[in-house]
């Protein structure tokens, strides 16, 4: 420390960086502070002409009201089915090869790691005219499969868990090896437990992933009242005349509350994620 | 890339070559096969066999319902002179020229601003976050409420400064900004995230004794946080550029791409090709296109980085 930290100029101006903060602060949370009022205010309160906090009542009935309004318990149940789904199926496969690639000796491994590595460059929306025409192949436009399946082999599960496999020591395997521990279960006895961390990043990247998706089910799912998930059933309202903007707040906030959670509860993990990879879901 | 992480078989004295390392080979392989089925069955089904037939669909006419016929270069021909495509070609390189230097200016200021000297930084961490890992869609429906007339950015001018605002969504100058506003406000957080934690690898004790040495803070900051935080300006530059490109849920939801196609993005091209007007073959030539237009910018971004970026710290 520098004798100038405590000199008064100093205290100043870290007491109007401060207080600038709490302003950026301020700036930053007020559409979201907004979006909690609009949705506990009655439906003809929505637009004063002065912005007001709160209406004449605290209406925390709009939160039922949203699922009356639209079939969002259907949709929360459809997203929550999906993305739990859709994240085992990747924990699983991304898991396994990664395994493969970090600890296994085959021919041609590096060059196979190369190409699932170049798979990550091909962009959904390359993808999305001839994975539509392979859907109706399979028959599985609209349908739960095709929510699920499609994204769930992206290579960037294999990727980051390799990258984690690779920092376990070689020794812990060998004596286990020693012992007549095949592949399958040190992978499973001693990889696995070892690489819990990892593997929890990895699941809620994905899941948060899924949770969020829009294109895809935009385009595979005909039947949204049945088989909608939660961004598809608030885009529903999109251009829709005398929107009921209070109980689309409500089910805004109720579609982030999950998301939010993991992210307040788990984020020490998640930045270290993050930064090791460099790189979130899509 | 990896380095061969194998060991020598249990009871082989170090450095003795290998023996047995084809049965050995032969063995880890036929493992190796069961451990990579599911992810090899899913790539091939659901990421190359697509991205092959992606190249054969943008060369035919492709309707949903009707006769196919072979095109050749005919859909990408009639991109080019599509007065519609090309506007949205155009409106996407606005978004992202606005959108890039605004987000990493936003994100990387912050992240200077939020040192290790402030107190609660982690929090801000955890804040400017929420918005990248919800649901785009809630979030864009929160702004397309702010952004309405009588809403809280109308009303808020109406009564502090007793002016209209303008209708942002459906004016033509207004909507791209306020598309912008909303996915800077939106997706900061992220690079904010990742430069908070590059400045963090900066010793504190050579920002002090340059301090002493009178650097002021500017000083401070170009030669000695600027050169150990370039990795990761590169990276976030990088991937920032690559996301921006397939920007759809913004404009899909605040304008519909309106007034007219004055907001349309490629990504909505492709969409409204594909699945209003039902010409696949169309769509996917346009994937192409903003495919290609994605990877020249990579391509430009690592050609440029010797001349910027410093790895040797």
């Amino acid at each position: 420390m520098t004798s100038e930290t405590n000199s008064p100029a100093r205290k100043v101006r870290s007491g109007v960086s401060h207080a600038l903060l709490v302003v950026v602060a301020i700036v930053f949370l007020a559409p979201l502070v907004y979006a909690v009022s609009t949705s506990l205010k009655p439906a003809d309160e929505v637009f004063t002409p002065a912005p007001h906090l709160f209406g004449s009542e605290i209406r925390w009935k709009n939160y039922a009201d949203a699922f009356t309004f639209a079939p969002f318990d259907r949709y929360f149940l459809n997203s929550l089915f999906v993305a739990v789904a859709g994240t085992l199926v990747v924990v699983v496969a991304s898991s396994m090869s990664a395994y493969a690639f970090a600890r296994l000796k085959f021919r041609g491994r590096e060059q196979l790691f190369v190409l699932f590595l170049g798979t990550l460059m091909v962009p959904q929306e390359v993808l999305i005219v001839p994975m539509y025409w392979l859907m109706q192949t399979l028959g599985w436009v609209d349908s739960y499969w095709a929510l699920i399946l499609p994204w769930a082999f992206t290579a960037f599960g294999t990727f980051l868990l390799r990258q984690f496999f690779l920092t376990v020591p070689a020794e812990l395997e060998e004596a286990a090896r020693v012992d007549g521990c095949g592949p399958f279960r040190s992978f499973l006895r001693i990889m696995l437990p070892l690489a819990r961390p990892a593997i929890a990043v990895l699941t809620v990247f994905t899941f948060i992933s899924f949770w969020g998706s829009f294109l895809w089910p935009l385009i595979i799912i005909n039947s949204v009242e049945d088989k909608g998930t939660v961004p598809l059933g608030l885009a529903q309202f999109v251009g829709q005349q005398g929107t009921q903007w209070n109980l689309m707040m409500a089910a805004s906030i109720m579609a982030m509350i999950p998301t939010v959670l993991l992210v307040v509860l788990l984020q020490k993990h998640l930045v270290r994620g993050l930064l090791v990879t460099g790189l979130g879901g899509r | 890339m990896a380095t061969d992480t194998t060991v020598a078989p249990p009871g082989a004295p170090a450095g003795a070559p290998r023996a047995g390392r084809r049965p050995a080979l032969r063995r880890d392989g036929r493992y190796a096969s069961v451990f990579l089925a599911p992810s090899l069955a899913g790539l091939a089904l659901f990421t190359l066999f697509p991205t092959a037939m992606a190249l054969g669909i943008s060369l035919f006419d492709w309707p949903v319902f009707g006769e196919r016929s072979f095109l050749g270069f005919g859909n990408y021909s009639h991109l080019l002179h599509d007065p519609v495509f090309r506007r949205v070609v155009l409106n996407t390189v606005l978004f992202v020229v606005l959108y890039v230097p605004l987000n990493v200016v936003v994100s990387l200021g912050l992240a200077v601003w939020l040192g290790p000297q402030i107190k609660g930084r982690q929090v801000f961490r955890v804040l400017f976050f929420i918005p990248v890992m919800t649901p785009m869609v809630a979030n864009v429906m929160v702004w397309r409420l702010l952004f309405q007339p009588g809403g809280l950015i109308d009303g808020g001018l109406q009564s502090w400064f007793g002016i209209d605002a303008p209708n942002f969504l459906g004016s033509s100058n207004w909507a791209m900004p306020a598309i912008v506003a909303m996915s800077i406000w939106q997706g900061f957080g992220y690079n904010f995230l990742v430069f908070s934690a590059a400045i963090d690898q900066v010793p504190q004790s050579q920002l002090e004794s340059a301090q002493i040495d009178g650097a002021g803070p500017l000083q401070r900051f170009r030669y000695i946080t600027w050169p150990m935080i370039t990795p990761s300006m590169f990276f976030a530059t990088t991937l920032t550029l690559i996301t921006s490109f397939q920007v759809f849920a913004q404009p899909f939801i605040l304008t519909q791409g309106g007034p007219g196609v004055a907001t349309q993005t490629i990504v909505m091209y492709v969409y409204n090709q594909g699945w209003q007007f039902l010409q696949m073959g169309l769509a996917s030539a346009a994937g192409w296109v903003l495919f290609v237009i994605i990877m020249g910018i990579t391509a430009v971004q690592f050609v440029g980085q010797k001349r910027w970026v410093n790895y040797d710290v």
